[in-house]
């Protein structure tokens, strides 16, 4: 071992807070900067100054363009220096200040220099430096020096230049370091550990996009020439790699090299085994024999006293508990010891775990250890264990008693907002799905609202109440915890247990006479909001003996949504002046829009649009159908079965900005074009899409709903109708043109002309593509469900797609052709993969299930190939999405 | 996906958390504000727990970050969600340990802050770029202390340029007494 050297002032002052740093100031440092102008250099004190500025640089300091070149250039003196020390922190310096291109010539003759220089330690630091801040033209220089240094006896010398050439790979320069190739080979050889480590790195690198040569270079270092631990991590990575790509090709069979990943199990240095355990687990379609090994030694890990082997053990079997459980089961009992464990982060990975692997009959035990571990742990992580439990559950409905009685004693320990609310949802999730915990759960919450400190959850808590509540055994039991709130809590509350109350009296006529009780000692609470509801409330009910409407539009009032989207409803009643004409809200649109008409009777009303919200309507299918329906002209075209994302049909900011839905029911299409006007002078009447469809042969226009008004930037919206043949995918191009009146606005008053100007304008093309017809239809388990489809309508075919950019660009654009859902996650394509596999499905026009196997090659080296397998519940859609494809 | 084991970045903070030396190698965190965010979150989520026998570690926004304690040093050692942990943990103990050999067995802010060259240096020959360049405590110390002097150096000039810095700085500290 080398003797460390460390300079030490003898008669250093022990004042506790003593700091060589205290009081430092850029400026004055900046100042000192100047002995590196000396003529007679003191290579003690400019290390010094270096330090400090390196110290500056390293609390956030930043010198400016100036400030950095004047330091730059005193620095580059201090080369004529030979303090080993002293020339070390310049090169840390030089790095830190990363010069411009004109100032990197100063130093470069320096550096050469000392690459070529006895002194190992300068060769080695000169080349990574050098390698960092130079440029292209600079390496092909530089070049040769740099091909023997990664052949350089000394490993300190030959690390630095291979690691270089990994980052002159990513950046500047990949083609000149390909060139070194036969080096990089020689030095993969090396006997010292790290050179191996770093060679073995670049040469992979170099022949990442090889698929041949990266697999030549597996199957030779797997035969065991490999010392170094970390380069052995590296080629377990690249095995699995080779092992995912050729997966494809033979399924059935030994899978390559899993014996060299199984043999690296048994290594010596705990980073490779864990590395090949890992591995092992994350290999596609793994077996059970398979996983076993790795899984053993995982469990070796567990009960390791080093908190990083736990951890890494605990979080691996984790994910394998996903896919795996009964894998994971043998390592139970080293898992609930880890319960326990001081380190909070393993001991809920292992609950997790244990949650995900535990069987119905160990439930109960697991649920004992829990509680005793959730009251020292933070929040987030008993959201993580909470969100376990809530899936539990739901795997074993019949353990509700247990899980809903934890649920509810975490519920009424001390704990943050997303906390209670992570357990108040998950309550309310068991409760829709387990009708038999309902009513212990309800109980629960209402045990919970009475010393419930988040109004959020309370309200919530009490509408929810309201729905369910009515509809148990016994209401009545609801009621005092209901009325509890109108006494103890705050207005909001309050408010919203007035409308609990009043759902208990709609639904349940035994205790109607006593609500309207309850109801009518609210008229005296000191709240606006509170009493108003009282007494509408009573009104409704009939509780004054008054006419009473019907019980079906009470029950309508009180649980029915309300179909007007609220901003309507709030700038109606903005605009509403008060008159012997009381307000109707059937008067208020229930078109989706961000601002409503201006009326030109209220000058100066405008609204001053820019601050106005640019969000577009909603884009949810439910939104969509609430306002569709809610348009006479398209009420009996039936169920819409699938609404597009908008396509612009504008370039941005042009004069008038429009963006078109497509509406797909099964016999009509319905164009939603969503105008705006971008001009503050002009306001817009009459507007219409006057649509061309003689290039959609199928389609026939059937309705238009014009947009009456549209001011400036507030947004609007316009409709046209085509029939089509029923059931049919039919496709077509439509060519649109926007016609409209156009008046002019004063600005200064913000009113408009009497007289306005037909006008048109010309918009983009759209086109009604296949994929408007396929619903993005996820399915949890892709296998089983392509099973258990008939085989006889498969239909499977192979195409070229032509020069890809990447693979991934491919697989994104078949998957936007079909517009289908993505399974598995295998839209993701791994960086650098030749081949894959992605499972799509989705629901095609005519409610037919469609799945959909791609399997994506990389042919040459852009050419993409692409199995496609489909099956479906009719073969002619199966056909039909061959079609597809082949014209796409 | 990145195949070659990535370090993210390597924080030494002080005991309230405050920066001695640290090193970014990712561009996950582009500015200043960024880092000091990321190590006040790492320092407080950390500075409960005992790492000082072990190196600990904990999951962070999809980071992992090893670290392990002493005096009033606190270490870190951060990479990527799919980074193998144990790897990270070489580098932290290559870290932690070089420091130590470095400072002589004394290792606490007080020591560290004086020899803040040493330990830049140490940070530099650990990670170059993110790339791992050196795990070995003994081989890191060794690089960072062969202080000695270059062969082609005149000996007779160093000597009295560096008897002079020696008495200069004596005096100035009997100066500012």
């Amino acid at each position: 071992m080398a003797q460390p050297l460390v300079k030490k002032d003898d008669d250093r002052d022990d004042e506790a807070d003593y700091s060589p740093f205290l009081g430092i100031e850029k400026g004055a440092v900046l100042q000192e900067a100047r002995v590196f102008n000396d003529p007679q250099l003191d290579p003690r004190r400019c290390s010094q100054v270096i330090t400090k500025l390196l110290y500056l640089l390293n609390q956030g300091e930043t010198f400016t363009k100036v400030e950095a070149t004047e330091v730059f250039f005193a620095v580059t003196k201090l080369f004529q220096s030979k303090d080993i020390g002293l020339r070390r922190m310049v090169y840390v310096m030089i790095k830190e200040l990363s010069p411009s291109a004109d100032e990197v010539i100063i130093v470069t003759s320096s550096l050469m220099k000392d690459m070529t220089s006895k002194t190992d330690m300068y060769r080695a630091n000169a080349i990574r430096v050098l390698c960092r801040i130079t440029d292209g033209t600079l390496l092909t220089q530089i070049e040769r020096y740099l091909k023997q240094a990664i052949v350089d006896k000394n490993p300190v010398v030959a690390s630095a230049a291979l690691v270089s050439g990994i980052h002159l790979l990513q950046q500047t320069n990949p083609e000149i370091v390909k060139r070194w190739s036969n080096e990089v080979q020689e030095a993969v050889q090396s006997r010292a550990a790290l050179v191996q480590f770093h060679a073995l790195a670049l040469l992979h690198q170099i022949r990442q996009n090889d698929r041949l040569a990266v697999n030549k270079l597996v199957s030779s270092l797997t035969k065991g020439s490999v010392r170094s631990p970390l380069a052995q991590c590296l080629l377990i990575r690249y095995t699995s790699q080779v092992i995912r790509e050729s997966a494809n090709n033979n399924q059935a069979g030994d899978r390559p090299f899993y014996d060299f990943l199984e043999g690296c199990l048994r290594h010596k240095a705990e980073m490779v085994i864990f590395e090949a355990a890992r591995a092992i687990t994350e290999l596609n379609g793994v077996t059970s024999r398979e996983l076993t090994p790795a899984i053993t030694v995982l469990q070796l890990f567990l009960s390791s006293s080093k908190p990083v082997l736990r951890f890494a053990a605990v979080r691996t079997l984790n994910k394998v508990a996903m896919t795996h459980p009964m894998a994971v089961t043998n390592c139970n009992i080293d898992m609930e010891s880890l319960i326990s464990d001081q380190n909070r982060s393993i001991a809920t990975l292992a609950i997790t775990t244990l949650l995900k692997t535990g069987n119905e009959s160990s439930v109960d035990r697991l649920m004992k250890q829990i509680t005793n571990f959730m009251s020292d742990i933070a929040d987030e992580f008993k959201i993580v264990v909470v969100e376990a439990i809530r899936s539990l559950c739901l795997k074993f409905p019949l353990k509700h008693r247990s899980l809903m009685n934890f649920l509810s004693n975490i519920l009424r320990e001390e704990g943050g907002f997303e906390y209670k609310k992570a357990i108040v949802d998950s309550i309310v999730i068991l409760i829709r799905d387990i009708p038999e915990a309902k009513e212990s759960g309800l109980l629960h919450l209402c045990e919970f609202i009475e010393d419930c400190e988040f109004t959020y959850l309370s309200t919530q808590i009490l509408h929810f109440l309201g729905i369910e509540g009515p509809k148990t055994s016994d209401p009545s039991k609801y009621i005092r915890y209901i009325y509890n709130r109108v006494h103890l809590e705050n207005a909001t509350v309050r408010a919203g247990a007035v409308s609990t109350l009043a759902k208990f009296g709609a639904m349940v006529d035994t205790l109607k006479p006593r609500v309207f009780v309850l109801l009518r000692r609210c008229l005296f609470d000191n709240d606006d909001e509170v009493r108003d509801r009282a007494t509408l409330y009573i009104n409704t009910l009939g509780g004054d003996g008054a006419v009473v409407e019907t019980g079906e539009d009470v029950k309508e009032f009180l649980f029915g949504s309300l179909d007007i989207p609220l901003v309507n409803l709030e700038n109606s009643l903005k605009n509403y002046e008060p008159s012997e004409e009381s307000f109707d809200i059937n008067s208020v649109p229930k078109e989706v829009k961000t601002q409503p008409l201006a009326e030109k009777k209220a000058p100066g009303k405008k609204p001053t649009g820019l601050g106005a919200s640019p969000a577009g309507p909603p884009s949810t299918v439910d939104a969509y159908e609430k306002l569709l329906s809610s348009i006479p002209e398209f009420a009996n075209f039936g169920k819409l079965f699938k609404s597009s994302a908008p396509v612009e049909l504008t370039e941005a900011e042009t004069e008038y900005a429009v963006n078109v839905v497509k509406h797909i029911f099964d016999g009509h299409v319905v164009f939603q074009y969503n105008c705006t006007n971008t001009i503050p002078e002009q306001l817009l009447e009459n507007v219409t899409v006057i649509v061309d469809a003689s290039e959609a042969e199928e389609f026939a226009e059937v309705a238009s709903k014009p947009l009456r008004s549209l001011p400036y930037d507030s947004p609007g919206q316009t409709f046209v109708a085509f029939e089509k043949p029923e059931g049919v995918p039919a496709v077509g191009k439509f060519s649109n043109m926007l016609r409209f009146i156009v008046k002019e606005v004063d600005p200064s008053t913000g009113e408009a002309e009497d007289d306005g100007v037909e006008d048109e304008y010309q918009l983009e093309e759209l086109e009604v593509v296949a994929a408007d017809y396929m619903l993005k239809v996820g399915v949890s388990n892709f296998r089983n469900a392509w099973e258990t489809m008939d085989a006889d309508c498969e239909r499977v075919d192979e195409y070229g797609l032509g020069p890809r950019e990447s693979l991934a660009e491919a697989v994104n654009a078949v998957i936007n052709l079909l517009g289908m859902q993505p399974c598995e996650g295998t839209e993701v394509v791994p960086n650098n993969s030749r081949s894959h596999t992605c499972l799509l499905s989705g629901v095609y026009i005519g409610n037919v299930k469609v799945l959909v196997r791609l399997q994506f090659g990389l042919d040459g080296p852009k050419d993409v190939a692409m199995k496609l397998a489909v099956r479906s519940e009719d073969e002619a859609v199966s056909d039909a999405i061959h079609e597809i494809v082949a014209s796409g | 996906m990145e195949l070659c084991p990535l370090i993210k970045n390597i924080l030494l903070l002080d005991s309230e958390g405050k920066r001695i030396a640290v090193k970014y190698y990712s561009d996950d965190w582009p500015t200043n504000s960024a880092k000091e965010a990321f190590e006040k979150a790492v320092f407080a989520k950390t500075q409960k727990t005992n790492a000082r026998t072990d190196a600990e570690i904990t999951m962070f926004d999809n980071y992992v970050v090893v670290y392990k304690f002493v005096q009033d040093l606190h270490f870190f050692v951060t990479g990527g969600e799919n980074e193998n942990e144990i790897i990270l943990a070489a580098v932290l103990q290559g870290f932690f340990d070089a420091v130590g050999l470095l400072l002589r067995g004394t290792v606490d802010k007080k020591e560290a802050l004086e020899n803040l060259d040493l330990i830049l240096l140490c940070l530099d020959e650990i990670v170059d770029g993110g790339i791992i360049l050196e795990t070995d405590a003994n081989v890191i110390a060794g690089k960072v202390a062969s202080h000695s002097m270059d062969a082609g150096a005149p000996l007779s000039e160093q000597t009295i340029t560096q008897a002079l810095a020696t008495a200069r700085e004596h005096l100035t500290r009997s100066l500012l007494k």
